[in-house]
Parts: structure tokens; sequence; C-alpha cells
């Protein structure tokens, strides 16, 4: 049944990741632009479904359409709530160049894929043995046999991320800052190029 | 009836990049243009699935999942340094933050 109903099924579903990745492009809204890319992550997991990709699938709309759209919106929303955001915005004009770029792209691209045999050594990953032995299961042996060390490197650059996020966005740095100058500014009212030079290596340290 | 062939899955990711490609070109929003990065590295993951599945490797699917993982990563970084550009430049337009320009 499923089988039967396969091409079909690719067909709806490569059409609707089409329309919804060019609705993230041409919408005017970028919470539109946020939904829509949404409705292209799930897209995708449909389409890995169809490749036997079941994983893959299951992280791609636990990460990408949950965690990513959400922290897309929640940022929109931060900056649009205090309104400096302009939501709405004009297309720019220099649109034909990038379309043009786009065409050559999409033909390069396009005909190197078309025209080229796949070639390369084929594996002993086949269907038949990934769905004898279970997806994941598969998937985590190779994961943490051939690519541990990736995977414990993929850890610490969550880490790095994660460390580099809050470092940005953290307000105390500037705070002290700016109390370190004010005490300066306070303690030696009449020495002002000291005073400055002194706060601005106070800043940095 | 057979399986979708893996070229459908490889024009319609070069379709995706294309649009991707388009969209940080012609968009001036930080925010959408970050979305349409996004839109190019799911592109590229549907490619290597594709034909990870068509060689019988697992390889593909281990990449994608990095790449995920950087994706991830990539998006919480450049959300960060939005804020901060929105906190410098009060706007999302990449053609106002100008500040290096000679």
């Amino acid at each position: 049944m499923i089988e039967m109903i396969q091409h079909p099924l690719f067909w709806l579903v490569a059409v609707i990741a089409v329309l919804s990745a060019s609705g993230v492009v041409l919408s005017r809204n970028a919470i539109y632009s946020a939904l829509s890319l949404l409705a292209n992550f799930i897209m995708l997991a449909a389409l890995y479904l169809m490749l036997n990709a079941q994983f893959i699938a299951i992280v791609q709309v636990v990460v990408y359409a949950d965690a990513v759209v959400v922290l897309f919106v929640f940022v929109e929303m931060l900056l649009g709530a205090v309104g400096r955001i302009p939501v709405v915005e004009r297309l720019t004009p220099h649109l034909i160049v990038a379309l043009v770029v786009g065409f050559l792209i999409m033909v390069i691209v396009g005909s190197v894929v078309y025209e080229v045999p796949i070639g390369g050594a084929r594996g002993s990953a086949t269907q038949q043995a990934i769905n004898q032995a279970g997806q994941v299961q598969v998937l985590g042996m190779t994961l943490f046999t051939d690519y541990l060390l990736a995977v414990e490197l993929a850890g610490v650059l969550m880490l790095v991320g994660l460390v580099g996020a809050l470092v940005l966005t953290h307000q105390w740095r500037r705070e002290r800052g700016i109390r370190v100058q004010r005490a300066n500014r306070e303690g030696m009212p009449s020495a002002s190029a000291g005073a400055n030079r002194s706060s601005l290596t106070g800043n940095r340290s | 009836m057979q399986d979708v062939p893996t070229t459908w899955f490889l024009l319609l990711g070069a379709i995706l990049f294309t649009i991707g490609a388009v969209g940080v070109l012609v968009r001036r929003n930080i925010l959408v243009m970050l979305m349409c990065i996004e839109l190019m590295m799911n592109a590229v993951n549907l490619t290597f699935v594709a034909l990870g599945r068509e060689l019988g490797s697992l390889t593909g699917q281990v990449v994608v999942f990095f790449t995920i993982v950087v994706a991830a990563v990539e998006v919480t970084v450049g959300l960060a340094i939005l804020i901060e550009l929105n906190r410098l430049y009060q706007t999302a337009d990449v053609d106002e933050v100008a500040g290096l320009k000679g």
C-alpha cells in the first residue's frame, strides 16, 4: 500500500517543500517566513522517511522544526515587541542580479545532477541489511565506533556555542563597565583624560 | 512499484538550494537571511541522505547528523549576534550595518 502511493506522495511533498521554501523568501512578514520554514522542515522530514532514514527524520523534527524555529520566532518576538525591527520590508532593487545568479546555480547544479551518473563503491548498508538490524541500532553503532571522536567534538562544539551565545547576549559586562566609568568620574572629577583611559582599560579587563 | 529514483531527490535538493541562495541575495532582513541559510543546509542534507541510500552507505546519514548539530549551534550564535547588532544599530537591515565601510 505504501509502495503504491509512494510516487504521488513524493510529488505532493516535493511541491509543498518548494512552495514553502519560496514562501520563506517571498513573504514580507518575517513571522510568515518562519512559519513557511517550519512547513519546509516538516516536508523534509517526510522525505527522509521516504529515504528510509527514520532517525534523521525524527532529529529533523525535534531539532529543526522544534528548536530552531522556536528560536527564530522567539527572537522575532523579542526584537519586534520593542518595535525596532521593521517587520515589513521591500524587496531590494538588485533583484535581477540575484535571479540571474540563482538561475546559474540551478543550471549548473541541475545539469550535474541530471547528467552525471551516480558512481562510486556500493557499501554493505543496503535497505534489507538496515531493516534487518534496525535503523537506529545500525546508525548508533556507526556513530559510537567509527565516528566516536566526532561525536565528542560535537558535544564540545555545542558547549562552546552555548557559552558563546550567553557571553554575547549577557548584559553584565556592559553594566560593570558603566559602573567603573561612573566610579572613576566621581572619584576624579578634574582629571578627565586619565580617568577616561583607566575606565576604558577597566572596561576591557 | 519501485522506490522513488535518487535523481528526483537530488533535483529537489538543487531547487531548494537555489531558492535559499536567491533568498540570501534578495532579502535584507538578517533574520530571513539566516532562515535562507537554513534552507540551503537542508537541501544539502537531503542530497547526503539520498546519495547515502543510493550507495548503500550510512556515512551520508552520519554527516547529516553532524550537520544538524552544527546548524543548531550556528543558529544560536547567529541569533545572539543579531540581538547584539540590534542593540547597536536598532535595525535588522544589513544595509544599515555599515560600520566598517570605508
